[in-house]
C-alpha cells in the first residue's frame, strides 16, 4: 500500500474524513471509496441525488491558434463537430493501436479547449499531447488549483437549481455553462456524468470547493442526498457499461474492441488512424462485452473467459454485484466468435468454470 | 465495533464460539467493516476437516473477494444456509445471524493460541 504521506489530498479530504469516509489511496490521491456503505450510497443516486468529489481528474487547457489543429491530431473524436458550450467524449490512441486515456473535450470557445483526463494519467497525458503539439497550441495544466463535483441522480437539477439562476433544465445532455454558481464566478456546469442516473459535474476553482460541496448538501437535503464514494462510483458506471481506463481500456486495448467506434472518426487524420481504420477494414479480433453470471459467482478483473471445455477465449476487465440488478455483472474481452449477444461463455472463478452469458449494453436498461 | 469477551479471536479476523465439541466461526465486526457490503457467501467444505488457518471458504463483497480462514483444526458441520439469500447478515450482525459454519473442533488445545477480545482489539488498534 501507498505510504499516505505520500498521497495528494483534494480541497475536500479534511471534509470526507470529518464525515467518517472510508479512505483509501487511489491514483497518488487519498480518495473517499466509501461514506455509509457502497449498495445504500448507490441506490441514492439511483432514486435521488448523491455528490461525488472527484477533483482528483486532471484538467489541461489548451488554447491559441493551433488547438484545433493539435487536439484533431491527438483525439479519436471529431473536434470540429463543437462549439462554444458543448462537450465531447474522445480517447488519445497511441501508435500501438492502443489508448493512451479516455477524456472528455469541452469548448469554451473557438479556440479554447478544457481536456478532462484520467487522474491516473495526467503526467502521460500531459507529455503526451505536449510531444504532438507542433501546432503551437498554448497549454496549461490547472489540475492542482480546479475541483471537480459530480452531482448525480434524478433529483440532482433540483438540488442545484437551489444554487444558480443559470437555467439547467435548459443544458443539454453532453453540453456546459460557465457561469455563476452558489455565489462564485465561473464555474463550469456540465450536464454529464459517470452514473447513467442523469445530473451534472461541476468544475470550480479549489478555493470555492467546501463553500459549495456544504451548500449543496443542505440544498440536497430534502432530497435524502448523501456523499458518494468511488466504490459506489465504479458500481454505477459498470451497470451502464462504461469503460475505466485502467481496467477495460488501456495502453494495449483497441478503442475499436473496446466498443469506442463511435468515438473514432476517420472522417480526419489522427494518431494512428490508418492502422486503426484498417482493423476497422479487417475486423476486431476480440471484443469488449458486457456478460451476467448465470451460475453463482462475482468475476472480477483478470479472471480468465473460458468455453465450457475450459478452453480460454478471453479475459475479465471489470466485474461486481449489481447493486440494482441483484445480480454479478461484468465486462471482458472475448474472441468475437464469442461475442454475439447471448452467447454462453463461462468465467473461471477459484479453479470452477462458472456459467455466464453475454448481454447487450448498457446492463440497466432505461 | 464490538467484540464479545465470549469469543475468540484470530489474526485473519474470524471468531469462534466455543459449545463444547463444536464451535460456531464467523468473521469480526472489524473485518465486516473493513470488506463493505457482503454479497456473496461461497463455503463448499461441509463434510470436509479443514487444518488452522487454512481456507474454508470466500467471502464477496461488492469491491473485493476475501477467503475465510479456519481458526482450529475442525470439520465443518454445517454451514449457515440463510446467508444464501441474506448475505449482508455478516454486515449487520457478525456475530450472531452473520455466523459462517458451524464445526466439530478436532483439536481443542489450539484454541489457547486464540487471542481474547482485549488482545484482539490491541492488534487492530481499536
Amino acid at each position: 500500500m501507498e505510504e499516505s504521506t505520500n498521497l495528494k489530498h483534494t480541497a475536500l479530504t479534511a471534509v470526507h474524513q470529518q464525515l467518517g469516509a472510508k479512505m483509501v489511496p487511489f491514483a497518488g490521491y487519498l480518495m473517499p471509496v466509501q461514506y455509509s456503505g457502497i449498495n445504500a450510497e448507490h441506490e441514492t443516486v439511483r432514486n435521488a441525488v448523491g455528490m461525488f468529489d472527484v477533483s482528483h481528474m486532471g484538467e489541461f487547457i489548451v488554447k491559441g491558434d493551433g488547438a484545433v489543429d493539435l487536439l484533431q491530431r491527438v483525439t479519436s473524436n471529431d473536434v470540429s463537430k463543437l462549439s462554444a458550450g458543448k462537450a465531447q467524449y474522445s480517447c488519445l490512441p497511441n501508435e500501438q493501436g492502443g489508448i493512451v486515456d479516455d477524456l472528455i473535450v469541452y469548448c469554451i470557445d473557438e479556440k479554447t479547449f478544457m481536456l478532462v483526463v484520467n487522474a491516473s494519467n495526467i503526467e502521460k497525458d500531459w507529455n503526451w499531447i505536449k510531444k504532438h503539439n507542433s501546432y503551437g497550441a498554448v497549454m496549461e495544466n490547472v489540475s492542482d488549483s480546479m475541483s471537480l463535483l459530480a452531482i448525480q441522480g434524478p433529483k440532482a437539477m433540483q438540488t442545484l437549481q437551489k444554487l444558480t439562476s443559470v437555467k439547467l433544465d435548459e443544458i443539454a445532455y453532453y453540453h456546459f455553462v460557465k457561469g455563476e454558481f452558489d455565489g462564485c464566478a465561473d464555474v463550469i456546469i456540465s450536464n454529464t456524468g459517470y452514473t447513467g442516473a442523469g445530473g451534472f459535474e461541476i468544475y470550480m476553482d479549489n478555493a470555492h470547493a467546501v463553500k459549495i460541496w456544504n451548500d449543496v448538501l443542505k440544498a440536497g437535503e430534502e432530497f435524502g442526498i448523501k456523499p458518494i464514494g468511488l466504490g459506489a462510483r465504479d458500481t454505477l458506471r459498470l451497470e451502464m457499461g462504461f469503460c475505466l481506463y485502467g481496467n477495460d481500456i488501456d495502453d494495449t486495448t483497441s478503442p475499436l474492441e473496446a466498443g469506442l467506434g463511435w468515438i473514432t472518426k476517420f472522417t480526419k487524420d489522427f494518431v494512428n488512424s490508418a492502422a486503426l481504420k484498417a482493423e476497422k477494414e479487417r475486423g476486431v479480433a476480440q471484443k469488449l462485452c458486457g456478460f451476467e453470471m448465470i451460475d453463482r459467482g462475482i468475476s472480477r478483473k483478470d479472471y480468465e473467459i473460458c468455453t465450457a471445455q475450459g478452453e480460454v477465449i478471453g479475459r475479465v476487465t471489470s466485474g461486481t454485484q449489481s447493486p440494482t440488478l441483484g445480480k454479478a455483472i461484468g465486462l471482458g474481452y472475448v474472441k468475437k466468435e464469442y461475442a454475439a449477444e447471448g452467447t454462453e461463455i463461462y468465467v473461471k472463478i477459484r479453479e470452477k468454470l462458472l456459467k455466464a452469458v453475454t448481454v447487450k449494453l448498457p446492463f440497466l436498461k432505461k | 465495533m464490538n467484540f464479545p469477551d465470549n469469543l475468540k479471536y484470530t489474526k485473519e479476523h474470524e471468531w469462534i464460539r466455543v459449545e463444547g465439541d463444536t464451535g460456531i466461526v464467523g468473521v469480526t465486526d472489524f473485518a465486516q467493516g473493513e470488506l463493505g457490503d457482503i454479497v456473496y457467501v461461497d463455503i463448499n467444505t461441509v463434510g470436509e476437516s479443514v487444518a488452522k488457518d487454512a481456507v474454508y471458504g470466500t467471502v464477496e463483497a461488492v469491491k473485493t473477494v476475501s477467503d475465510l480462514f479456519m481458526p482450529v483444526d475442525g470439520e465443518v458441520l454445517e454451514v449457515n444456509s440463510a446467508l444464501q439469500d441474506k448475505p449482508d447478515a455478516v454486515n449487520t450482525d457478525p456475530y450472531g445471524e452473520g455466523w459462517m459454519v458451524k464445526i466439530k473442533i478436532t483439536n481443542k488445545s489450539q484454541l489457547d493460541e486464540l487471542m481474547s477480545a482485549d488482545a484482539y482489539k490491541q492488534m487492530i488498534g481499536a
